[in-house]
């Protein structure tokens, strides 16, 4: 590490919530209040010995961490390169990285003393784990949600009715990820007193994408610890997906100080290069405000947010958390991006070498993990956060691909 | 002088409460929009508000939002919308002041420089950014100040007199005091907090107090009338919006529209 502690890349955000330029807080005066006094709550949690242990005694005992750091021997054969090693987040409850936010912000609601948790959810992978931690804690919970990914997620839609939540269906808009927080911001606007806000992703005002990063940040230090113990040293390259960017933001941050780590973020390419059939925000966005920061955004001329397609519910989101612009800017991290179809290809490719279903969003980022293998040397090591697991896109990805072999027969014939 | 200044400097002189409605720009369409401004103008209200729509407004409540998304299904574009209020405010006669209400990013995207030209080149003397706290105003601020283009700043029940102390000062044209706590959008009555909330400002600055979010009713002004200096309305003025883009119902929305802001006016100010 060249850098000295003040100016380290990790040493973001500062009071203010800015990750360089970026982050910040622009919301309603009505939130101002509720955005302090988390702040104040988080600042103390984080230094109460007792927070700290008492979250990573749930960690341990209900979520099942540490997740395992698997060496994954026929993707790397397949690949023909570098040694390809797995982060496990798939194996937690819950099949995905989001309950480690879930239960750090249930164990902060209950601090501050509110008695209710509401939360945003596209994949429905964070709607679970809100929905799990509201059960364990004894908080009622109400998870917004879009109409269209209530359709491509209808196992987890069921999972949280079971446990008791509120699935409330948005209709505005794209019916999407990113209507589902406008919706969430507003009734948490009205209900602000006694009810915290869980966001899923590394985005929204300050604290939030710090809170969410650090509450991640279990993935990136488990996995200095046990490369150390397995390989003896750091790896050579990380690769994570990026929606919002929780599960890469939590996997990066405690690397970004290791200068010689190759960090790599990967975005959904969707269909095309055109505005409206991708999700790829930090390759063809520009900074601008959506959800309470300043961060890049899809946008057309005017500053409207642009529509953006992926297969991917949970990588459908037309920003991106404000340190992952921090990390572009910085060229900290390289962002790239993978296609539907790459994607899909991959979630069939790790199943059946491997014996592990990727949730569509983690596919995308093993198409990237198996292109940077096969460029470097044997002797490297690249790990891949593998952050949830593919059972909740079984019934997406088999009407997909039926899709997909008609258009493919459709155009031979 | 500022027109809005101009506006509460004889208001006040003459004992009289400003009525404020709020329209959406473009919802159905721009000529509506002509339109309806004049009509509200020609029916007395003070000063008019208008809504910049944005894809994703998180301080508006459905009623709004969903104008907005109209406006914006329509294919409405800013420069348009400037074009048309540059039209209506040239109008023989006009000198109702009219200030935007929009998200930041829109601003931002022109650059504020770029956007205060624009807006003051369209009639309009100042903007209301709801998503834009004191803290991240300071440069809107000056800009604003160097083309005396007011920003108008909000203060909410859950603002401390600390924050209220600093954003009174940052603020131009008037405060726009948030009634309820949450989003934009109509209520039965209005919350008791109110009087105190307005005798706290009242020690901190002399600009004018406007109350908005929740005021839909004449009851809900007539409650209001000797507390504040202006009351906004816009949930009820928008719903008028929606009815115009149904199909011939152009004609009743204008004139139900029109009606209803004298009846707010004369609500506000009883005696002539």
């Amino acid at each position: 590490m060249s850098s000295t502690l003040a100016n380290a890349v990790s040493a973001v955000p500062d009071a203010r919530g800015r990750f360089g330029e970026f982050g910040g807080r622009f919301v309603p005066e009505t939130l101002m209040f509720a955005l302090e006094q988390l702040t104040d709550a988080y600042e103390s949690a984080k230094h109460d010995p007792a927070f700290q242990d008492e979250f990573r005694r749930i960690l341990a005992d209900y979520v099942g961490r540490p997740s395992r750091l698997y060496f994954a021997e026929r993707l790397t054969r397949e690949a023909g390169g570098a040694r390809i090693y797995l982060k496990r987040e798939d194996m937690n409850h819950t099949g995905a990285h989001k309950i480690n936010n879930a239960i750090g912000q249930a164990l902060l609601t209950q601090r501050m003393g509110k008695k209710r948790i509401i939360a945003e959810t596209g994949a429905g992978q964070h709607g679970v784990a809100s929905a799990t931690a509201g059960a364990l804690f004894g908080l009622p919970c109400r998870v917004y949600m879009g109409e269209e990914d209530i359709r491509r997620q209808e196992l987890n839609v069921f999972r949280m009715k079971a446990m008791g939540t509120e699935v409330f269906p948005v209709t505005s808009g794209s019916r999407t990820l990113r209507d589902a927080v406008n919706e969430a911001m507003r009734e948490w606007m009205s209900t602000v007193e006694d009810t915290h806000y869980i966001i899923g992703s590394a985005i929204g005002p300050h604290p939030f994408p710090m809170i969410v990063r650090d509450f991640q940040s279990m993935i990136g230090q488990e996995i200095i610890e046990q490369s150390n113990e397995q390989i003896g040293r750091l790896p050579d390259a990380v690769v994570a997906c990026v929606g919002g960017g929780s599960n890469a933001a939590g996997t990066f941050y405690p690397f970004v100080d290791h200068e010689a780590v190759e960090l790599i973020g990967v975005e959904a390419g969707g269909h095309a290069k055109g505005l409206g059939t991708h999700a790829a925000t930090l390759m063809h966005g520009q900074p601008g405000v959506l959800h309470g920061t300043f961060t890049y955004v899809l946008q057309d001329d005017d500053g409207q947010t642009a529509d953006v397609h992926s297969v991917s519910a949970g990588l459908d989101y037309p920003a991106v958390g404000p340190e992952h612009s921090y990390w572009k800017d910085s060229r900290r991290v390289r962002y790239c991006s993978v296609t539907d179809n790459e994607a899909l290809d991959a979630f069939y490719l790790c199943s059946r070498l491997e014996g592990i279903l990727p949730a569509l969003e983690t596919a995308h980022a093993v198409v990237e993990t198996m292109r940077v293998a096969s460029k470097r040397s044997k002797d490297d090591v690249v790990v891949l956060c593998f952050s949830g697991r593919g059972d909740k896109d079984c019934a997406e990805v088999a009407r997909v691909m039926t899709e997909r072999d008609k258009a493919g027969r459709q155009k031979t014939s | 002088m500022n027109p809005i200044d101009a506006l509460f400097r004889d208001l006040r002189a003459a004992g009289r409460k400003a009525f404020m409605p709020f329209l959406t720009g473009g919802d159905p369409d721009l000529a509506f929009t002509k339109d309806a401004l004049t009509a509200v103008a020609a029916a007395g209200a003070h000063l008019v508000e208008v809504g910049l729509p944005f894809s994703d407004p998180i301080a508006d409540g459905p009623v709004i939002q969903a104008s907005y998304t109209r406006a914006l299904n329509a294919k409405l574009k800013l420069g348009d919308l400037f074009a048309t209020l540059k039209q209506t405010a040239a109008q023989p006669g006009w000198k109702t002041p009219m200030v935007a209400m929009g998200s930041y990013t829109l601003i931002y995207k022109r650059g504020a420089a770029a956007f205060i030209q624009q807006a003051k080149a369209a009639g309009l003397s100042g903007a209301v950014l709801p998503d834009l706290p004191v803290e991240e105003a300071e440069e809107f601020a000056k800009v604003a100040a160097d083309h005396d283009f007011k920003p108008i700043l909000l203060v909410t029940p859950t603002t401390s007199p600390a924050r209220a102390e600093k954003i009174v000062k940052a603020c131009g044209g008037f405060v726009y005091v948030v009634s309820i706590v949450g989003i934009t959008g109509e209520r039965d009555r209005m919350p008791v907090a109110i009087t105190d909330m307005i005798a706290r400002l009242r020690n901190l600055t002399d600009l004018p107090l406007c109350v908005g979010f929740g005021v839909s009713k004449p009851e809900h002004v007539t409650e209001l009338r000797t507390l504040v200096d202006g009351v906004i309305v816009g949930t009820a003025m928008v719903r008028k919006l929606e009815q115009a883009g149904q199909p011939g119902q152009r004609e009743k929305a204008l004139t139900e529209l029109k009606a209803s802001v004298q009846a707010l006016v004369v609500a506000l100010n009883p005696t002539p």
